[in-house]
């Protein structure tokens, strides 16, 4: 039997907005624990919430990018249960009125495109941090994160493949980092991601019991799990036995996932809409407004770069793939770098580096200009390209000026005929054999002399200028 | 001079004019309750040093002549679910054990501003559960008028200190009547005002979509000067509405020529104690002398005001206390085993019986199952009496009712029955469900020598309507004016009358 795997997503994401949901505290990652929180946050009796402003247009201007309806009337919820790391006993959270809702998202996979449907966009707070310390046998609660806004955003079941899932990942996370809305760093949490996954024979109109998979720290994390998991309830169903409903956890070490509660021991939150926030009522002079500052997304840019500047598709779709390297594309070019030139530096040699250190295109220091400046020295022919993309592994850190490596280095280009002449020279005095198979007509024998030259002049000669020289000596000799 | 039977505002004349300092005033709130405490229990915390030092900080403003309202250096004191910051605010909970707020009320805040001197936190019913302040872990309070008999609740402690002249004034909460049903028991004037006009920050929630904080005080005067001070806008309330505040005293002109008061008959048959019903319909006749126009029509939906009242704030309640959980502050039990018997144990022993009740009772109410048949069907009533109110105050101008269907009852009598003591908050919780400002005025003495209350009733935001009507008819009586005996005099009916 050939089966089918439905996936639906509930993606968490953290606002990037400066203070929390309810409460003046900032948002700011890391920090002593309990130290970004306030009476508000900490839910200490008596305190109420307020709603910061800013939450409900990040999420209004996501809910629009993502192509969903704005609920001009919606309100928070409460949702009931106790943990230690929910002081206040309750989340606030949505789901009677959710801010947005029956959205659209396009993705392109190998198998073709696709729309996914987004089922509801909510705000919500964050919770705080448990931690366990063995060596004393106590857990501690950190409340910094308590109070920090986030979207949830919820899919119809329309995946069929961890492929089509991350494409929708990618997608999502770029259109939320254009909007300014979140910076979607899965390793902070600021983007977290759990999967409802069943499957059903090939064609079958009903859906399977499905599961929920949680603790998915990274795209491959969960391209994994949908694939263990599929595995294992299609295994779970060939051998006769049924699929329980229940919320399992990904292993990464274990490369599995493991039941964690059933359905039958599910919460019964009793959520009840929240009497300390009033209803939201959203004007159409808010939405509009909120519209017209919609900035110019991924697909956008990847057509006018075509357009403008003539890049091949597969290299706009690079480079928009981030918001950061889009803008840093855009900068370098503004400063006078060939477009393709920029477009292929960023595509080799710039995120080479950023995977190479672990780094996001958000967080790199090196600058645009710097690699202006190392292009025009290219162009220049003061820097061969070797060179030029040693330098750049050396200034990418710090983003150190150019300029000033070089000359301290002296790596600047030898150009100087006269000095390659001398070289060249040696070179024949050296190898006379060569010259010889040159002169009986080996082509080989002139790239090794070319190669011998560069060596004695450490790489720095400018291979255009070795070559002509060599030849004319040669033509002479 | 006995201070006790003046009013607030008269005491506060007489600080502004230095016949009596603000230590003084202190100094006599304090000798009357320590005389008083040792029977009514009014008080759980008393701060009879910081009150020293407070006013001799309000005195120094005193002496620059810069008042900085009426109410300047007049002792009062916070029902025990307001915080205040740095003093313990325990909800007449065992569960918040020593909880001392790091920060203070708006209303704190506020009445700091205008020159309060506090004189401690006042005795209540346990989180504002019950209408006769015996459910508190600190015992209960007796009523100044009679020992035998309770204060009302949930702001007992704070109609009694009132009544008994251990302060000039207090703030109350009321989320059913837990303002204006003990200031009818105890004999003082008692306003809850229109939904989100006093900023909810630093109020230990019970019910939030119904809970507000206003005055207790002797006369409806008093009640304006300090809604004056606590009213308006609070950016930390979300709920606070930016409506006009403040000239609430100023604008009291005790004429009510021509106001249309409307008596709905819902509020004065079945169930109404004969006296309780005649000394209403009396404070009825006293307006009509003052020129008003007074006329009985009918509001059905009364009869659901109380299963409604109880659905709602039963729900808002089990979530509102789930905090409470012994992780965090206030009470921990000692000897569990686990996370969830830690939960379990410290609000086994946290909680008293009338709150477990009222938690049980919202998580029911809550449940997956049963939210649509009474929560959300409970919303549907709520909007239904609203809208009800609303037609009714097209055509008067006030409403006028009973506060509660008997005087005080004896202490013990109430908690065995329940169902008899949520059944006898019917003319007040209607009040908080629609919002509205509502005013208890003492209006007369049953023949056993308790005090009667009557209630007027305002549309929303109409507050110095409902002030004005009180004030004109406290200006043709002085039912207000009487003082409980003092602790070892012959008590007299009617009390001492000035």
């Amino acid at each position: 039997m050939t089966w089918e795997t439905v996936i639906g997503l509930e993606t968490h994401v953290e606002l990037a907005t400066a203070t929390k949901i309810f409460c003046g505290c900032t948002t700011e990652f890391g920090g002593d624990p309990n130290t970004h929180c306030c009476p508000v946050c900490t839910g200490m009796p008596g305190t109420l919430p307020v709603l910061n402003e800013a939450v409900l247009e990040f999420a209004v201007k996501a809910g629009l990018a993502l192509n969903c309806a704005v609920t001009r009337c919606c309100r928070f919820d409460r949702k009931n249960y106790f943990y230690p790391d929910l002081p206040k006993a309750y989340q606030i959270s949505q789901l009677y009125l959710p801010i947005c809702h029956d959205g659209a998202v396009d993705i392109r996979t190998a198998a073709g495109a696709k729309t996914i449907r987004i089922h509801e966009l909510h705000m919500e707070e964050d919770a705080g941090k448990l931690v366990h310390d063995p060596w004393i046998d106590q857990t501690r609660a950190d409340y910094n994160r308590c109070g920090v806004p986030l979207i949830e955003i919820v899919t119809e079941p329309d995946f069929r493949s961890a492929d089509e899932v991350v494409a929708y990942l990618e997608k999502l996370r770029s259109t939320l980092q254009y909007l300014g809305v979140s910076d979607c760093k899965m390793q902070e949490g600021s983007l977290r991601c759990d999967v409802n996954l069943s499957v059903r024979p090939a064609g079958a109109p009903a859906l399977g019991t499905r599961t929920e998979m949680k603790n998915l720290n990274s795209f491959k994390a969960i391209a994994r799990s949908i694939q263990y998991e599929a595995r294992r309830q299609i295994e779970r169903l060939e051998d006769g036995k049924r699929v329980v409903q229940e919320t399992r956890r990904w292993d990464e070490n274990k490369d599995a996932t493991f039941a964690m509660r059933s359905k039958e021991n599910a919460q019964d939150y009793r959520y009840f809409p929240e009497p300390d926030i009033p209803p939201l009522e959203l004007s159409e002079a808010y939405l509009d407004r909120l519209k017209a500052q919609q900035p110019e997304m991924a697909e956008a840019r990847m057509a006018r770069y075509q357009a403008d500047y003539g890049l091949p598709a597969y290299d706009t779709q690079m480079i928009t793939a981030q918001k950061a390297l889009a803008d840093f594309f855009e900068r370098a070019v503004a400063l006078g770098a060939p477009a393709k030139q920029v477009s292929n530096w960023i595509m080799g040699e710039v995120m080479g580096q950023l995977s190479a250190r672990g780094l996001e295109a958000r967080d790199m220091v090196f600058s645009p200009a710097a690699l202006a400046r190392l292009i025009a020295l290219v162009q220049e022919g003061k820097l061969n390209r070797n060179t030029a993309v040693k330098v750049f592994e050396a200034v990418f850190e710090h983003d150190e000026d150019v300029d000033a490596y070089v000359q301290k280095h002296g790596l600047e280009q030898v150009s100087d005929a006269g000095l390659v002449g001398c070289v060249a020279e040696e070179v024949f005095a050296a190898n006379p054999k060569s010259i010889e198979d040159y002169k009986a007509g080996k082509e080989k024998a002139f790239g090794f002399l070319v190669g011998q030259v560069m060596r004695q002049l450490k790489g720095q000669a400018d291979p255009a200028v070795v070559r002509r020289v060599l030849r004319m000596k040669l033509e002479q000799n | 001079m006995d201070y006790r039977t003046l009013t607030a505002l008269e005491l506060g004349a007489l600080l502004r004019e230095g016949s009596l300092s603000a230590a003084g005033a202190a100094k006599a709130g304090l000798d009357r309750l320590a005389q008083a405490q040792g029977r009514s229990n009014a008080f759980i915390t008393v701060t009879k040093e910081d009150a020293m030092l407070r006013a001799d900080q309000v005195q120094r403003l005193l002496d620059a002549r810069r008042a900085p309202s009426p109410l300047a250096g007049v002792p009062m004191a916070f029902k025990d679910n307001i915080c205040t910051r740095g003093v313990k605010t325990s909800c007449a909970s065992k569960i918040l054990g020593g909880f001392t707020p790091p920060y203070d009320a708006t209303v704190a805040e506020r009445l700091d501003a205008a020159g309060c001197i506090s004189l401690g936190k006042l005795n209540m019913d346990e989180f504002a559960m019950g209408s006769t302040t015996e459910t508190s872990f600190y015992g209960p309070v007796q009523n100044p008028w009679d020992p035998s008999r309770v204060p009302g609740g949930s702001s007992g402690g704070a109609a009694a200190a009132v009544a008994e002249g251990s302060v000039w004034y207090a703030i109350g909460s009321d989320t059913g009547g837990s303002i204006r049903q003990p200031a009818a028991y105890c004999g003082v004037t008692g306003m809850k005002p229109t939904y989100g006009t006093v900023s909810r920050y630093g109020l230990i929630a019970y019910a939030s979509s119904l809970d507000q904080m206003g005055p207790i005080a002797r006369s409806a005067a008093d009640c304006a000067a300090v809604l004056d001070v606590i009213q308006g806008r609070d950016p930390r309330d979300g709920t606070s509405l930016d409506a006009p505040a403040g000239g609430l005293l100023s604008g009291l002109t005790g004429d009510v020529r021509d106001k249309r008061i409307g008596l709905p008959a819902d509020c004065f048959g079945d169930g109404l104690d004969g006296e309780v019903r005649a000394a209403v319909l009396a404070a009825a006749d006293v307006l009509k002398q003052r020129g008003a126009v007074v006329e009985e029509f009918s509001l059905p939906v009364m009869q659901y005001v109380v299963p409604t009242y109880y659905i709602i704030a039963a729900a808002e309640a089990s979530s509102n206390l789930s905090r409470f959980d012994g992780v965090k502050y206030g009470w921990r039990a000692q000897g569990y085993e686990d996370l969830t018997g830690l939960y379990n144990k410290t609000r086994t022993e946290g909680f008293g019986a009338e709150v477990k009740r009222r938690i049980l009772l919202g998580t029911f109410v809550l449940s997956t199952g049963y939210y649509d048949a009474y929560y959300k069907k409970a919303l549907q009533v709520k909007a239904l009496i609203k809208r009800a109110f609303d037609e009714a105050f097209r055509r008067y101008d006030l409403l006028l009712t009973p506060v509660a269907p008997t005087t005080a009852p004896k202490l013990g009598e109430s908690l065995n029955d329940p169902l008899q003591m949520y059944l006898s908050d019917i003319y007040t919780v209607s009040v908080n469900l629609a919002g509205l400002p509502g005013i208890s005025v003492p209006c007369g003495f049953a023949s056993d020598g308790m005090p009667i209350g009557a209630q007027l009733i305002g549309p929303a935001l109409g507050d110095a309507a409902v002030l004005d009507a009180a004030h004109a008819f406290q200006l043709e009586t002085d039912h207000h004016k009487r003082t409980p005996p003092l602790p070892g005099q012959a008590a007299q009916k009617g009390g001492d009358a000035q």
